[in-house]
């Protein structure tokens, strides 16, 4: 092609508008196709995923004709065998088209913050009946205290909240940022040393959800998980009437002020049922150690079935209270909680390195 | 023997490292001596010390403030006789040398050996996140690992690289024999490896390199263990290298333009560079600020950042990301600056709307100072200042489009020789508008709550950084690999690697987006099982990106040994640098260049950028000649 030719042939322009609508349209449907958000589970999820569907929808005719316009000039204008000499038309620039492409974003932005600001204050906004429930973040775990009235409050290292109530969740950290998250709830806050930080939601579907760390905060991070249960709000008050009960079985304080409640009643303590899920405030011991007895695979911490072997219960007990006292080779300290002392009764302890002994010595 | 010991060089600054580090020693002996302290001598003090010393030490025995020192003490300075410009063999380059050329290369080379040590850091992260559960490394080496990935590309690879590209081209570009402080210029460039070797450095330390990311949040970087003020320390050297250079341009850009080279006659990589300057000289003092603070906090008790004694955990945030997000177009406007130049000249058109494309830059700079709060939507800042900040960050994208469309504007109708630089060239406008996209989507603050500090996270920055600035340093390397090297790359293999890397780009970061919005965080080396097979897709994809960066290396080195040797100007560019020999003449110009006209007149019948005094250079005979020449009129150029 000749610079004579190049500059008579016309640009086929409106194919080029028809095929950008197709691709658009193509990717539109592509992009809400993609099932991107995780379950939704809170009143705050449907308004986020639908800005995020409108964004795609925003998007991808964007995507489409910076695409468009290089893979159509590529194949359209690239040199061909004679034009090594040729150049282009000295085409310096055109106002009209400039201001077009200035103001016609900036339109579309200011209009999606305005939006994105609606969408904000509606998922903010303050709900009468609100449930307080305090998150505390520390390396690497989460507990939650559900204030009660004229009493002590109610702890546990499991989130349970009502369907269809309110909740604003006061979190906090002890040592190092933290960022409470559960992606089915799509909110999230740090956790900062000093401040308390707040975020509300409303659960409204019934189910099991993973409580995730969303801030760096050390070696633990990735495993820095718990679990959030939205319960009905019958359940929900069931399981607060047992939690304050004297003597249902978790601890509920760490004082040992229920010391006398306890003995009266021996508790019948499931060590293995503690080993896998915790009792409440301590976390559970299978969330990162392999134990084939208990069913737990878990990875993080050294597997119980080979280091267990041959050990006594003075050993097993050391290890609870004091991780740090010998390091398995090959790991790292740092990572497994050191309150075990504090969050089990002694009868859990006991009743836990008995357990761990007897599967050692089997 | 002794004497090479007491000569400036490698050896000399190896013997002053150790002098700085027995220094240290002393001074700490002495301190805690005189203050009673027990023990006398303590570990994490002396390595400290040791880590702001040694550099210095290893800096003065290599020779970098010899000039100065012997000026500042009344001893006659050594006449300047030009014997440190050029480089006449490959032990030049471990030399202080103040022509910029030399430094240039010295600052790409260096860059580019961290850049494939970063990248062998993310190999190793993506094997072990190919299966969930733990594989290789511990979560302490692990953390480490995705640490110094993002330390060493961020400020080792790409912002170094670019001041290397620009050390080397600019001063060409504008007319000028040198850049205007040449002694600076080399000091600069020294401080550099010793801020990443220093980064490196943190795995031998006791409790593992620094884990707390590149963004070293306090207090996590305050109670971390004692790799982490390698990094602390590390960064030091790197900001105040970027610093010294950004002057060096600034100072360069405003002073040593050509006659006849007006601001609006300026190639827009100049102007690039003289945005990302300006960015530099403000922003990158504030991340020296808070890596001192956090230093103070660690060393000697402050409490800048412990709540208990009065800090505020946030407040590390604030100051951080005042840098930081400014960074991110200080990793991403000289990127602008290569790509503006190369479209043109493989487009055969004038830039389009040039006054527009400049004026963008410097909105850019304005705007990029007033966003860096959208890092911090779920950090629990005071509420009100989102919605500010969620309206500047959307705002912003608006300079940056103007850019976009005016670069397709360029395409438009142009002879575009798509060869490799052009091929990166334009998957960077694709690819860097799916990052925008993106980047605009986190302006969004509903949505960003949800994706903060997910893999939605490392997706975007990945397409900003690798599909934006890495592909542009790509298509600067080959473009300006000629001039440079005097050499041609081949051209086959070029567009081979950017092929298998534009395909194994998108297939390790695309599905980041997905696995980031289901729920997956980041900076984890265990996840759920139900990012699988996501994860695994990711690695196989990560190691075919990996190898093809291998393809660059091999083509770089084997074309920089055996290249057909390169033209003046091979490429057809009317900008100075190509006006004169590959590689140019020791001091650039036989004499300072007349400019005449813009730098992309192409198509314009007649038009010429500059006035060379003599007229032989453009003919490839004349300039061989010249550069044959160029040793013998060496003497004659004026004073600089």
């Amino acid at each position: 092609m000749s610079e004579e030719t190049r500059r008579q042939e016309r640009t086929p322009v409106l194919p080029l508008v028809v095929i950008g609508f197709l691709a658009s349209a193509v990717g539109i449907a592509l992009g809400l196709a993609i099932e991107w958000f995780p379950t939704a589970a809170s009143t705050q999820a449907g308004p986020i995923d639908d800005l995020y569907d409108l964004m795609i929808i925003l998007s991808v005719p964007v995507f489409v004709v910076v695409t468009i316009i290089v893979l159509f000039s590529a194949w359209r204008f690239r040199m061909r065998p004679g034009e090594e000499q040729l150049d282009g038309p000295p085409i310096h620039g055109n106002t009209k088209l400039e201001v077009i492409w200035t103001a016609i974003p900036a339109l579309v932005l200011v209009v999606l913050c305005i939006y994105t600001y609606v969408v904000l204050t509606d998922i903010e906004e303050a709900q009468a009946n609100e449930m307080r429930i305090n998150v505390t973040g520390q390396q690497f775990a989460w507990s939650y205290e559900y204030p009660q009235a004229g009493g002590k409050p109610v702890r546990s290292t499991t989130l349970y909240v009502p369907k269809d109530r309110p909740v604003r969740f006061y979190v906090k950290a002890l040592d190092v940022l933290h960022d409470f998250w559960v992606p089915a709830f799509r909110m999230k806050v740090d956790a900062v040393p000093g401040i308390t930080t707040r975020y509300r939601v409303t659960p409204t579907r019934l189910g099991t959800y993973p409580v995730v760390c969303a801030e760096l905060c050390g070696l633990g991070h990735s495993v820095m998980r718990s679990t959030a249960k939205v319960v009905t709000p019958d359940d929900f008050e069931a399981w607060i009437a047992k939690q304050k009960a004297p003597a249902g079985g978790a601890a509920t304080d760490g004082d040992g002020g229920g010391g006398g409640g306890d003995e009266a009643k021996p508790p019948e303590i499931d060590a293995k049922t503690l080993f896998t899920d915790g009792n409440g405030t301590a976390t559970a011991c299978g969330a990162c150690h392999t134990l084939a007895d208990a069913g737990t695979s878990s990875q993080t911490g050294p597997d119980l079935d080979k280091v267990l072997k041959g050990k006594d219960a003075g050993f097993i007990k050391t290890s609870i209270t004091d991780p740090e006292a010998e390091i398995t080779s090959g790991f790292q300290g740092g990572i497994m909680p050191k309150n075990y002392a504090e969050t089990l009764s002694p009868e859990e302890l006991d009743a836990l390195v008995t357990y761990l002994g007897e599967v050692a010595a089997k | 023997m002794v004497a090479k010991f007491r000569t400036p060089g490698l050896l000399r600054a190896g013997l002053y490292t150790a002098y700085a580090v027995a220094l240290s020693y002393a001074i700490i002996w002495i301190f805690r001596t005189w203050y009673s302290l027990d023990p006398v001598l303590k570990g994490e003090p002396v390595l400290e010390l040791s880590l702001f010393l040694s550099p210095l030490g290893f800096l003065i025995g290599l020779g970098s403030f010899s000039y100065w020192f012997r000026w500042a003490s009344g001893k006659p300075t050594i006449p300047e006789d030009h014997s440190g410009h050029g480089a006449h063999s490959w032990r030049d380059y471990f030399k202080v040398n103040t022509d910029h050329k030399v430094i240039g290369i010295q600052y790409v080379v260096t860059s580019f050996v961290f850049f494939f040590i970063g990248g062998l850091f993310a190999m190793l992260m993506r094997a072990e996140l190919a299966q969930p559960g733990r594989q290789f490394v511990d979560s302490s080496t692990f953390n480490g690992l995705f640490s110094v990935h993002a330390s060493l590309l961020i400020f080792l690879f790409i912002i170094p690289v670019f001041a290397g590209l620009a050390n080397y081209v600019l001063p060409l570009m504008i007319g000028a024999p040198d850049m205007a402080f040449p002694r600076l210029n080399a000091l600069s460039f020294w401080m550099l490896p010793l801020g990443g070797i220093m980064m490196l450095m943190s795995f031998l330390a006791p409790g593992g390199s620094f884990a707390s990311g590149w963004t070293a949040y306090a207090p996590l970087a305050v109670t971390a263990p004692e790799g982490q003020v390698f990094f602390t320390i590390g960064v030091q050297f790197a900001g105040a290298s970027s610093i010294a250079t950004a002057l060096n341009f600034l100072v360069t850009i405003i002073t040593m333009r050509a006659p006849g080279m007006s601001f609006f006659r300026m190639p827009l990589l100049v102007w690039a560079n003289f945005s990302t300057s300006l960015l530099v000289v403000i922003a990158t003092p504030f991340i020296a600020v808070s890596q001192f603070m956090v230093f103070f906090d660690r060393a000697l008790g402050f409490n800048f950042f412990e709540p208990t004694g009065g800090g505020d955990v946030l407040m590390y945030q604030h100051i951080f990301w005042f840098y930081s997000h400014p960074a991110v177009y200080i990793m991403m406007l000289p990127g602008f600056g290569i790509v503006s130049e190369i479209l043109a000249v493989k487009s055969r058109k004038p830039i389009f709307g040039y006054r527009m494309m400049a004026f963008s830059l410097l909105a850019i700079v304005v705007l990029g100072f007033t966003v860096w709060a959208h890092h911090m939507f779920v950090s629990g800042m005071h509420d009100w200042i989102r919605v500010p900040m969620m309206v500047t960050t959307a705002i912003i994208a608006v300079p940056t489009g103007i850019k976009i469309f005016s670069w397709l504007a360029t395409l438009w109708r142009g002879v575009l020789h798509i060869d490799t630089p052009m091929l990166f060239a334009l998957g960077f406008i694709t690819m860097f508008t799916l990052g925008g996209i993106s980047g605009v989507m986190l302006a969004i603050i509903p949505v960003t709550i949800h994706v903060s500090d997910t893999y939605f996270i490392v997706a975007h920055i990945h397409y900003v950084l690798f599909g934006g600035s890495l592909f542009t340093i790509f298509a600067g390397v080959y473009y300006w690999f000629p001039k440079m090297t005097g050499r041609m790359y081949d051209e086959r293999l070029g567009k081979v690697h950017f092929w298998s890397t534009f395909v194994f780009f998108n297939l390790t970061f695309a599905p980041m987006h997905v696995i980031g919005i289901q729920g997956m965080p980041r900076r984890v080396a265990d996840y759920a099982e139900q990012w699988a097979t996501w994860n695994l897709m990711i690695t196989i994809a990560s190691f075919f990106l990996g190898l093809s960066a291998l393809l660059f290396a091999y083509n770089m080195v084997a074309s920089w040994r055996g290249g057909p040797k390169a033209e003046s100007n091979p490429w057809r560019a009317l900008t100075l640098e190509w006006q004169v020999t590959s590689p140019p003449p020791i001091f650039n110009f036989d004499a300072i260049p007349t400019v005449v006209g813009g730098p992309y007149e192409y198509g314009v019948p007649g038009a010429v950028h500059a006035v060379l005094k003599d007229a032989e250079v453009p003919t490839p005979v004349g300039a061989a000649a010249h550069g044959a020449s160029a040793g013998a009129t060496a003497t004659k150029d004026e004073e600089h």
